[in-house]
């Protein structure tokens, strides 16, 4: 229960202005730019985009220097800034196939068309701390190697592997079938697929990681193996009403993660792989891996699986995935619950008369007997 | 969106002239307007706005469409003395940019070969940074060998 109470106004004013001084810390210290952060703290930015679900980077960046760095803070202020925003329409799905790959590896071909491309991947390195970047070494400029002309042609995996019809299908009904969207409509249970993947997106990366890695733990295993992450720029198509032909708007990096899971069958089709799909913008490779372990794992219904695990249980992922919505409900345990804590102490010391009441009564009871 | 319309030469052009614009820097629509001369009057059908256009995936994809999160978007829309209209729509919040591009398009209408040559430095500098990506990628590519067994 909330009931209004006043004051605090200037305290929460000076409490803003400390804010302000903390964070643009020691003045010796040379502000940051959005520009730095925006080049420098590129996955931070992707991240911010991805759960904010906002593709604009140079605003990201600007969030995350607003946040002091806390990311689920810079997410909450994307989210924000988008609701004073119209909504100009839809935009025409992009075309991961034909994705400016600047990142693509597979697990489960070596020699696959194309080609394994490692781009600017953490794998591999050591992990230990580099001090030549404290010490500002300038990084020098990578090696070239001249460009295989069958590098521009890179099938899906899971198109190589439908081949054979070894994989199902993706269902591709009419395009102008309806699309769920969970910024007009409040989620609701049970999700189609659409939905899900849109929910999953916005989804808090470290959640998501844990359920994914609860289904490799044997919470719902599915046994799966990346068909496929890749990594690249692709354009974006939309067609504005005025013009009525699809024009570009631009162009936007996106990852894409192809998970290919262990076998269904039935009578009519003999078995098959099944699939699952994560997609983030930005490099946020970490993210799309485990949001394609976590759209399998919630197929659980449809591909006839026992549902015993968390990450089967699209009510419990979807409804918990958003850190947005998270933090709002766990932080706000700290304002001001004076009103309800006092009612509380009421009933617990009610409570505790009572007890002393009635043992002083047994006592004098036992005593007259 | 109609194929008889995207499919029409006169539409593909536009549709060309326009992706340049959508990839250029704001300094480069200026030098392509200069090199042009500027119109001597521009009204705005539309004054710049920025909004937000849901970008979409494909499950699996290839699937069925999916909404994958939101991106701004700058619309802007203005009219030559001449009668020509022009419209540009860009991902981001540069609204200068976005009217300089209507600019653009609507000239484009007039002067075809004029705009296409103005913009043709901006695809000769995309052309060259992608090339040098492709270039820096194609150097991390895995080239397999495999070991000789022991037992052979």
């Amino acid at each position: 229960m909330y009931v209004a109470v006043k004051g605090g106004e200037a305290a929460i004013d000076n409490a803003h202005a400390l804010l302000a001084d903390a964070r643009r810390g020691d003045r010796s210290v040379p502000e940051i730019g959005t520009d730095q952060i925006a080049e420098q703290l590129a996955l931070a930015v992707d991240r911010v985009m991805t759960e904010g679900s906002l593709y604009d980077r140079d605003l990201a960046a600007l969030a995350i220097k607003q946040a002091r760095g806390d990311l689920i803070e810079a997410i909450f202020l994307l989210r924000a800034f988008r609701t004073t925003l119209p909504r100009f329409g839809y935009a025409e799905p992009v075309d991961t196939g034909a994705l400016r790959v600047r990142r693509r590896v597979s697990a489960t071909y070596k020699d696959l068309p194309g080609g394994q491309v490692l781009g600017p991947t953490f794998d591999y390195t050591h992990r230990l701390i580099d001090f030549a970047l404290a010490a500002g070494v300038e990084p020098p400029p990578p090696p070239e190697a001249p460009v295989a002309e069958e590098a521009a042609r890179m099938p899906r995996v899971t198109d190589l592997l439908a081949g054979e019809d070894l994989i199902e299908r993706e269902a591709r009904p009419a395009d102008d079938a309806p699309v769920a969207d969970l910024t007009r409509a409040p989620l609701a249970f049970p999700a189609d697929r659409d939905l899900r993947l849109q929910a999953l997106a916005r989804g808090d990366e470290g959640f998501l990681l844990a359920l994914g890695y609860s289904t490799q733990r044997g919470y719902g295993r599915n046994h799966p193996f990346v068909g496929e992450v890749r990594i690249g720029t692709v354009e974006v198509g939309f067609v504005p009403e005025e013009l009525g032909f699809e024009v570009p708007l631009g162009e936007v990096v996106v990852t894409e993660c192809q998970m290919v899971n262990q076998f269904v069958g039935s009578a009519e089709v003999p078995p098959q792989f099944t699939r699952g799909y994560g997609f983030a913008f930005g490099q946020s490779e970490r993210k799309a891996m485990a949001m394609a372990l976590v759209d399998r794992a919630l197929r659980a219904d449809e591909l006839d699986e026992e549902r015993t695990s968390p990450a089967q249980d699209e009510e419990f992922v979807l409804a918990h995935a958003d850190n947005v919505q998270a933090t709002g409900f766990v932080e706000h345990l700290k304002l001001p619950h004076y009103v309800d804590f006092q009612a509380e102490l009421d009933l617990v010391r009610r409570m505790r008369a009572e007890i002393a009441e009635r043992r002083e009564r047994d006592a004098n009871k036992e005593a007259a007997e | 969106m109609t194929p008889d319309a995207t499919s029409s030469p006169d539409i593909a052009a536009r549709r060309a002239a326009m992706t340049l614009c959508a990839l250029a820097r704001a300094d480069e629509l200026d030098a392509a307007l200069a090199t042009l001369g500027p119109p001597d009057a521009v009204a705005d059908l539309r004054r710049p706005e920025t909004g937000l256009v849901m970008l979409r995936g494909r499950v699996g994809g290839d699937g069925r469409p999916f909404n994958a999160g939101e991106a701004t978007v700058t619309r802007a829309a203005v009219r030559l003395s001449s009668g020509e209209a022009g419209f540009a729509w860009h991902l981001g919040r540069d609204a200068a940019r976005a009217r300089k591009a209507a600019i653009l398009d609507a000239l484009f209408q007039a002067r075809p070969d004029a705009v296409e040559a103005a913009l043709a430095p901006i695809g000769v500098r995309v052309a060259a940074e992608r090339a040098a990506e492709a270039r820096r990628v194609a150097a991390t590519k895995v080239d397999f060998f495999t070991m000789v067994r022991g037992e052979d």
